[in-house]
């Protein structure tokens, strides 16, 4: 009897276009809010970002029943941690349990492709940017989901990211103003909607800086 | 307390249908440095005397957050109260996980006695040595409850535990009938003077006590210091305490107990009737 291939997959992808810019005192967090199936869509009006702790969000696109069970889990293991430590996760801790989360489930991976976004203990902007099954890197800006092959390459050539093989080591903060980086982000996602049928609709941002979280909707093409 | 052929094992009967380990672990309760509770129909207030070993070292935590809408106040043995806070803050997350909604007060009550019921049916097993007050807030309102290691809880509109809980007793037996409609400040108030009532004179300091609170529209958390000490000395509540209460010195259980273990026979009662929710 040849090989039985499954006729199912446990997968769906709800595309959709996250971002995250992180400043000198400021982070940005940018989602699209477009869930669809295959060339429908489900609904206009999803939110892809998940606020993990004070200082820290994150934005996933890819599977959105993963991406809300792994919110779930971090949201339940934050609690535990405040319990214990009488005090929020800071970003890169929050970073590295996701990161450890992720693998944890290797051999049956989230369907979910993360940027973490907030301040880190100092309060300067910090980025964290993920594979399906935990691989994180801290850096300036990034972009995942059905348009970071648009987006990506427009941030580096905006945001002009040290190489990391220079010497002297240079810190992969943004130079750019808080107004300038969500402007950036408005720009940015208005392209991909014109290219990418996934991304669209409305954009959601969040910004994170020293005085909270604020959130800002724009609307974006809806074809 | 006695020692009789009768109290080595907690798997052990005596004649007279008593279960003495399980007494004696009540008896570690009355022990422990007093913890009060009362609550109105919107708010409950838990306090605690805090006892340090000595002027060097820090005293122990007795108050514990379980959820944003439940906390817990312990007597006895504060190490198991450990563990049962950590028990009971990963039910809660464990509900809110599954259900998207905190779990009922009444539902983690049980659970608490029926893990306590465990360990007087164990012979490998001891009982805990702690009892708790758990106060928490949902849906059908305002809720104090006492656990205690037999595995029995109740329900209280006030209650205290602990040594010298029957001074603040007394207390709360006379006022309890104000505190449904009780404000919160005021039943922060009368939090403290049951506090100060089994001080037995020591001046009330918040150096000495802890207080916290939860309600409709308040996540539960513990008063911070400066604030207790301007309750403190906006109710003028420093003074001299009248005369102390007579303690309970026999092996009774809680009392309105209706099972087993709190038969009255020997010891007397003294602990009288605790005021039960209306």
């Amino acid at each position: 009897m040849p090989k039985q291939q499954a006729n199912w997959s446990p997968y769906d992808n709800n595309g959709g276009s996250c971002v995250a810019i992180a400043g000198a005192d400021y982070c940005v967090i940018a989602a699209d809010t477009r869930m669809s199936t295959g060339y429908n869509i489900l609904t206009r009006d999803y939110s892809k970002i998940c606020k993990l702790a004070d200082k820290c969000v994150m934005a996933s696109s890819g599977f959105q029943a993963d991406v809300k069970a792994l919110q779930k889990h971090l949201a339940a293991r934050h609690l535990i941690y405040q319990h214990q430590h009488n005090k929020q996760m800071s970003c890169p801790a929050m970073a590295q349990l996701l990161s450890n989360t992720l693998y944890y489930k290797r051999f049956f991976p989230y369907y979910s492709f993360n940027v973490l976004g907030g301040l880190d203990n100092e309060g300067k902007g910090c980025v964290f940017t993920y594979d399906a099954v935990g691989s994180y890197e801290k850096v300036g800006y990034s972009s995942q989901g059905s348009g970071s092959t648009l987006i990506m390459p427009f941030l580096d050539n905006q945001l002009k990211s040290p190489s990391p093989l220079l010497l002297p080591v240079q810190d992969a903060v943004t130079p750019l103003a808080e107004a300038e980086a969500v402007d950036l982000v408005k720009t940015v996602f208005a392209s991909a909607s014109e290219r990418d049928i996934y991304t669209g609709d409305k954009l959601e941002i969040v910004v994170i800086n020293a005085d909270g979280i604020r959130r800002e909707y724009m609307d974006l093409r809806k074809d | 307390m006695f020692r009789n052929q009768y109290d080595t094992d907690v798997t052990t009967w005596s004649p007279a249908g008593r279960l003495f380990q399980v007494e004696y672990a009540m008896e570690a309760v009355k022990q422990g440095s007093a913890a009060i509770g009362l609550r109105s129909k919107t708010h409950i207030v838990l306090g605690c005397v805090n006892k340090a070993n000595s002027e060097l070292s820090s005293h122990q935590k007795k108050i514990f957050k379980v959820d944003d809408h439940i906390g817990v106040a312990i007597a006895g043995l504060t190490a198991d109260g450990r563990v049962l806070s950590r028990y009971m803050r990963n039910e809660c997350i464990n509900y809110s996980f599954t259900y998207e909604s905190p779990l009922p007060v009444g539902r983690l009550v049980v659970q608490l006695a029926d893990k306590a019921q465990v360990c007087t049916q164990r012979s490998w097993k001891r009982p805990y040595g702690v009892g708790l007050l758990v106060a928490g807030l949902d849906e059908s309102g305002a809720h104090l409850y006492y656990n205690c290691p037999s595995g029995n809880y109740f329900e209280y509109q006030a209650f205290a535990i602990g040594s010298r809980s029957q001074a603040a007793k007394t207390y709360l037996e006379r006022r309890f009938k104000n505190f449904s409609d009780s404000s919160r400040d005021n039943l922060v108030k009368d939090a403290l003077m049951a506090i100060r009532e089994t001080l037995q004179g020591e001046t009330l300091k918040s150096s000495i006590c802890t207080v916290a609170v939860v309600g409709v529209g308040e996540p539960f958390h513990i008063l911070d210091q400066e604030t207790v000490q301007q309750m403190i000395d906006a109710f003028e509540i420093v003074g001299e305490q009248e005369g102390p209460a007579a303690e309970p010195d026999a092996a009774a259980a809680a009392a309105a107990g209706q099972e087993a273990a709190a038969a009255d026979q020997g010891g007397s009662t003294e602990e009288g009737v605790a005021p039960m929710d209306i």
